[in-house]
């Protein structure tokens, strides 16, 4: 058994587990926060990915005792109190999720995409880099149609931030 | 009322939880002194089990039962079943081998469980369940369908002589050879449709629990229709009678028909739950999920269709093989024969029909419905067999297709279907002028200077969905009726709770029967909630499955809604002193018409539940119930065409567009529709393209068994889809839907397949056609 310790949504929490006890498990069985879904056992489908120290990871690849000492932001520490993030707003907007199951790990995917091209993205790139998110009920279209959405959005926000700081 | 009435494009009421984490799964579901179960499963595809020694798994840590098959029939469970009896065209009964939840003496396929251990954790489960020692002897194993009716081909149940499950017919078989022997012309395909693995995202999972101080049963489970498994573990497997079992399926993530059927897990869970005294969880891992959900397709077919001199088509015949594996799963005997070959007219005149279906059993896990369930398989047959004869004939497709169009409704087909409304040539206009058909050659050019090679192809399919009514597909075996149930609940302040037997796991209900009644009622859709999922809350229901939840369920939420207004309207004349007849429903009151007298809802919904002033002899309350059987089918049609650009170097094929033209009928939200569309298209593109679940012949070992040996549709597979809809409304339910859900699936990969090998130009391509498929195919035809 190891003790874990980290902070996970900006709470502080702490846990002993098994050694083999994956970040996901730790997340979903001794914090209850079970947002985070688990698709496979092949580390491919991507239902499980939050955020590592600000970095897009899948949980089932982390044991927990890795992540001890981390930042861990999860789907439920995405939103601002009621206010939705945009990627979840234009989720919801645009229709990019049916059944849900797979949304939670192509939100906490597409939100660490859109930090990373603050240039913007277009279509090919969007789905190039959702390669590691299974959906089975959308085709894609839609969530594709979101994360460009919501990257525009953002860039607007961030203008919108840089011209008032100014 | 007009934005969230019917027709709006609605942004989900459902999605705030699930963009936020909140949905609630069943493996998110925690009871007090909850534990969790593995199983133990055969890893031969076939044995005899001679031993099951389960001490050393009984004393490792955290275990607290390990549990067999001989305790579970001594417990007086019983058999699964197959709910929809087909006889072989001889008269006889099709040949039902026993399927106990655990397997006793036998096992028929790699994955049959033997035994459940339950332990305080879920990892302490699967070690134990590592430790139970089974002594297997291994038999020989069959996976190919032919093989398995071969003679001397491994046996698989005592009950089924030569693995035969049936041998059915449908259609006039003489008409249909003479018709063959004076053809002007008889094209002749052997097509194969891979077997599929459907692969909904969240893993199938169950949680009983037994309550022993109320003698109750509680199940959670990933299921498509909860009702329908209560009736079924109630009735013939003996879990506990209906009033002592509740099923709740709460959000399901995704189904595709894999959740319609009753598994042997669940019902084990539930058995184990009460032998421990403990709820049991077990949740599958994905490999468990490729290995024990149930499998969809699976056919092999030889057909012919004769064309007369003027490239009329005077008849088809089709014969095919459909692969059952090991069990006969809930619905599978229907798949292949009145959910197929009843749909082998397609859009066409065809005068004569005939189709033979032999179902077999193999070393294989189950196969059942799966998204479109045997109406893909059939326009693949039909689809594939009109492109090629298009080719041979020296025709345009496009034009062969519209030559041999139904275009009188209604329309009966030599095999049973009575089509009732459709425009077939509006939908193929619509596509070829979307994908900018007559451009295509000059596309041709632009990619063959590129180096690439480009193809078209299309598709013009027709299903059925609604299958209905409870009469007539009882008359064919159907086990159940396939009805729909509703209530409609007005509550004291005005609020409104609408009941349904239906269940979405992605379809979003909860918007588009809130935009039904928020159109019927005048009101605000925030005021609706919409209840499913739970027998405890429902009355009853068959659940949602055959694009059926629009056209059965959201009817029968119609009616119940004319009863509600009816009693409204009575309520509200009573109290303004009007007559009935004179009241309307307008913003959110009802009124008298032309004057200025009015009631808000609240007022009259409180009225009833007050029963102060009520009209003479009225029963308090404004709560009614009905129940929806639909008086036929309906028939959503429409036409896919797929453009592909090849690498001849690598053999990899990219679709650079893809045309969907629908007529589903009467729509209530098209974004919703639409995503139906899309998902639907991609998973046809999945088994075009990608897609193929592989046995080993010689030892029936599952090979595709998690995504890294399966090839999942991804993000950059895909193209994004141009979809469009020119609807004809069904005249056979009162909101003249025909259903969307399965369309993108049915109507797509004979398309692809068309358009890939209109560029490759060689005919003869299997499913999934990957690049090495194609490359081969290519490097063949430059020897030639």
């Amino acid at each position: 058994m190891s003790d874990v310790s980290l902070v996970v949504n900006g709470r502080k929490v702490s846990g002993t587990v098994e050694d083999r006890t994956l970040l996901v498990h730790f997340l979903r069985e001794n914090l209850g926060l079970t947002g985070t879904h688990v698709g496979c056992d092949t580390s491919q489908c991507g239902a499980c990915v939050v955020h590592v120290d600000g970095k897009a990871v899948k949980s089932c690849t982390m044991l927990a005792v890795q992540a001890s000492g981390s930042t861990v932001t999860t789907i439920e520490g995405l939103a601002n109190g009621t206010d939705l993030h945009p990627v979840q707003a234009a989720f919801k907007e645009n229709h990019g999720l049916q059944c849900g199951f797979c949304t939670p790990g192509m939100i906490m995917t597409s939100v660490d995409m859109i930090a990373r091209h603050p240039e913007g993205l277009d279509e090919a790139t969007v789905r190039h880099e959702l390669e590691g998110n299974i959906c089975r009920c959308t085709g894609y279209h839609n969530i594709v149609k979101a994360v460009l959405a919501a990257s525009k959005t953002m860039a607007k926000g961030s203008k919108g931030r840089a011209k008032a700081a100014a | 009322m007009g934005v969230e009435g019917i027709g709006a494009r609605v942004a989900r009421k459902e999605d705030r939880r699930f963009v936020t984490g909140a949905g609630r799964y069943v493996d998110d579901m925690v009871v007090p002194g909850m534990k969790h179960a593995a199983f133990v499963r055969s890893p031969y595809a076939h044995a005899d089990v001679k031993k099951i020694d389960v001490k050393a798994a009984e004393a490792m840590p955290g275990v607290i039962a390990v549990l067999t098959g001989k305790q579970l029939k001594g417990d007086g469970i019983g058999n699964l079943i197959c709910g929809w009896m087909i006889h072989s065209k001889d008269g006889t009964p099709m040949k039902m081998g026993a399927w106990s939840p655990l397997a006793v003496d036998r096992v028929r396929y790699v994955g049959d469980a033997v035994a459940i251990v339950v332990a305080e954790t879920k990892g302490q489960a699967r070690d134990a369940a590592e430790a139970v020692e089974v002594t297997y002897r291994e038999k020989k194993a069959v996976v190919d369908p032919a093989r398995a009716l071969a003679k001397g081909a491994p046996q698989l149940h005592p009950e089924a002589e030569g693995n035969l499950i049936y041998d059915w017919e449908i259609g006039d078989g003489k008409a249909v050879d003479a018709a063959i022997a004076s053809a002007a012309h008889v094209t002749r395909l052997h097509i194969v449709n891979n077997r599929l693995v459907p692969n909904a995202i969240e893993p199938r999972a169950a949680l009983g629990h037994y309550d022993k101080a109320e003698d109750h049963f509680t199940c959670w489970t990933t299921s498509q229709n909860p009702h329908v498994a209560r009736l079924v573990m109630s009735a013939f497997y003996n879990v506990a009678p209906e009033n002592k079992l509740r099923v709740i399926a709460p959000d399901v993530g995704g189904g595709f028909g894999s959740k319609i059927f009753i598994y042997p897990e669940e019902i084990v869970c539930l058995w184990a739950s009460k032998r421990t005294g403990v709820p049991v969880k077990w949740v599958a891992d994905r490999t468990e999920s490729f290995m024990t959900d149930a499998h969809g397709r699976d056919h092999v077919t030889e057909v012919e269709m004769a064309f007369d001199k003027d490239n009329r088509i005077t008849a088809l015949k089709v014969d095919t093989i459909a692969n059952f594996g090991a069990y006969m799963s809930l619905f599978s005997s229907s798949v292949p024969t009145y959910l197929y070959a009843t749909l082998l007219s397609g859009q066409y005149n065809i005068p004569a029909i005939h189709a033979n279906v032999r179902a077999v059993y193999t070393n294989t896990s189950p196969v059942d419905a799966y998204r479109g369930a045997g109406r893909p398989e059939a326009t693949y047959v039909l689809e594939r067999t009109m492109e090629t004869a298009a080719r041979e004939l020296g025709v345009s497709p496009a034009e062969l297709r519209r030559k041999n169009f139904v275009t009188q409704f209604p329309h009966q087909t030599p095999v049973i279907m009575a089509y009732d409304a459709g425009d077939y040539a509006a939908s193929l206009d619509a596509a070829m002028k979307a994908a900018d058909y007559a451009g295509f050659s000059e596309r041709k050019k632009a990619a063959a200077k590129k180096g690439k090679l480009r193809g078209i192809g299309m598709s013009c399919y027709i299903e059925a969905c609604g299958i209905a009514p409870s009469a007539a597909v009882g008359s064919l075996g159907a086990g159940v009726g396939l009805w729909e149930s509703a209530e409609v609940r007005v509550n004291a302040v005005g609020t409104i709770e609408v009941l349904t037997g239906s269940h979405s796991h992605g379809q979003g209900h909860e918007t588009t029967f809130a935009q039904l009644v928020a159109q019927r009622l005048s009101v605000p859709l925030d005021t609706v909630s919409i209840v499913h999922g739970d027998t405890d809350k429902v009355q009853m229901g068959m659940g949602t499955y055959g694009s059926r939840s629009g056209a059965v369920g959201m009817s029968a939420v119609f009616k119940a809604l004319d009863k509600v207004e009816a009693k409204a309207k009575k309520i509200a004349a009573h109290l303004m002193e009007a007559d009935e007849a004179d009241i309307v429903i307008e913003n959110g009151e009802l009124k008298v018409a032309g004057t200025d007298k009015k009631l808000p809802w609240f007022q009259v919904a409180l009225a009833s539940y007050t029963a102060h002033n009520l009209p003479a002899g009225m029963e308090p309350g404004l709560k009614e119930t009905a129940f929806y059987d639909p008086s036929n089918f309906t028939f959503p049609a429409g036409c896919y065409i797929c453009e592909v650009e090849i690498d001849p170097d690598t053999g990899v094929t990219e679709i650079v567009q893809f045309v969907a033209a629908d007529d589903f009928g009467n729509i209530i939200n098209p974004m919703i529709v639409e995503g139906q569309v899309h998902g639907g298209i991609a998973q046809g593109i999945g088994q075009a393209l990608l897609e193929g679940c592989r046995y080993d012949p010689a030892s029936g070992q599952l090979v595709t068994a998690s995504y890294m040996d399966y090839t999942m549709p991804r993000a950059d597979d895909l193209p994004s889809f141009k979809v469009s809809t020119s609807n004809t409304p069904c005249p056979s339910n009162p909101l003249g839907i025909k259903g969307c859900g399965e369309a993108g699936a049915i109507g797509s990969p004979p398309a692809v397949i068309n358009a890939v090998t209109d560029a490759i130009g060689d005919n003869d391509l299997t499913m999934p056609a990957t690049p090495l498929k194609v490359w081969t195919a290519l490097k063949a035809a430059t020897r030639h």
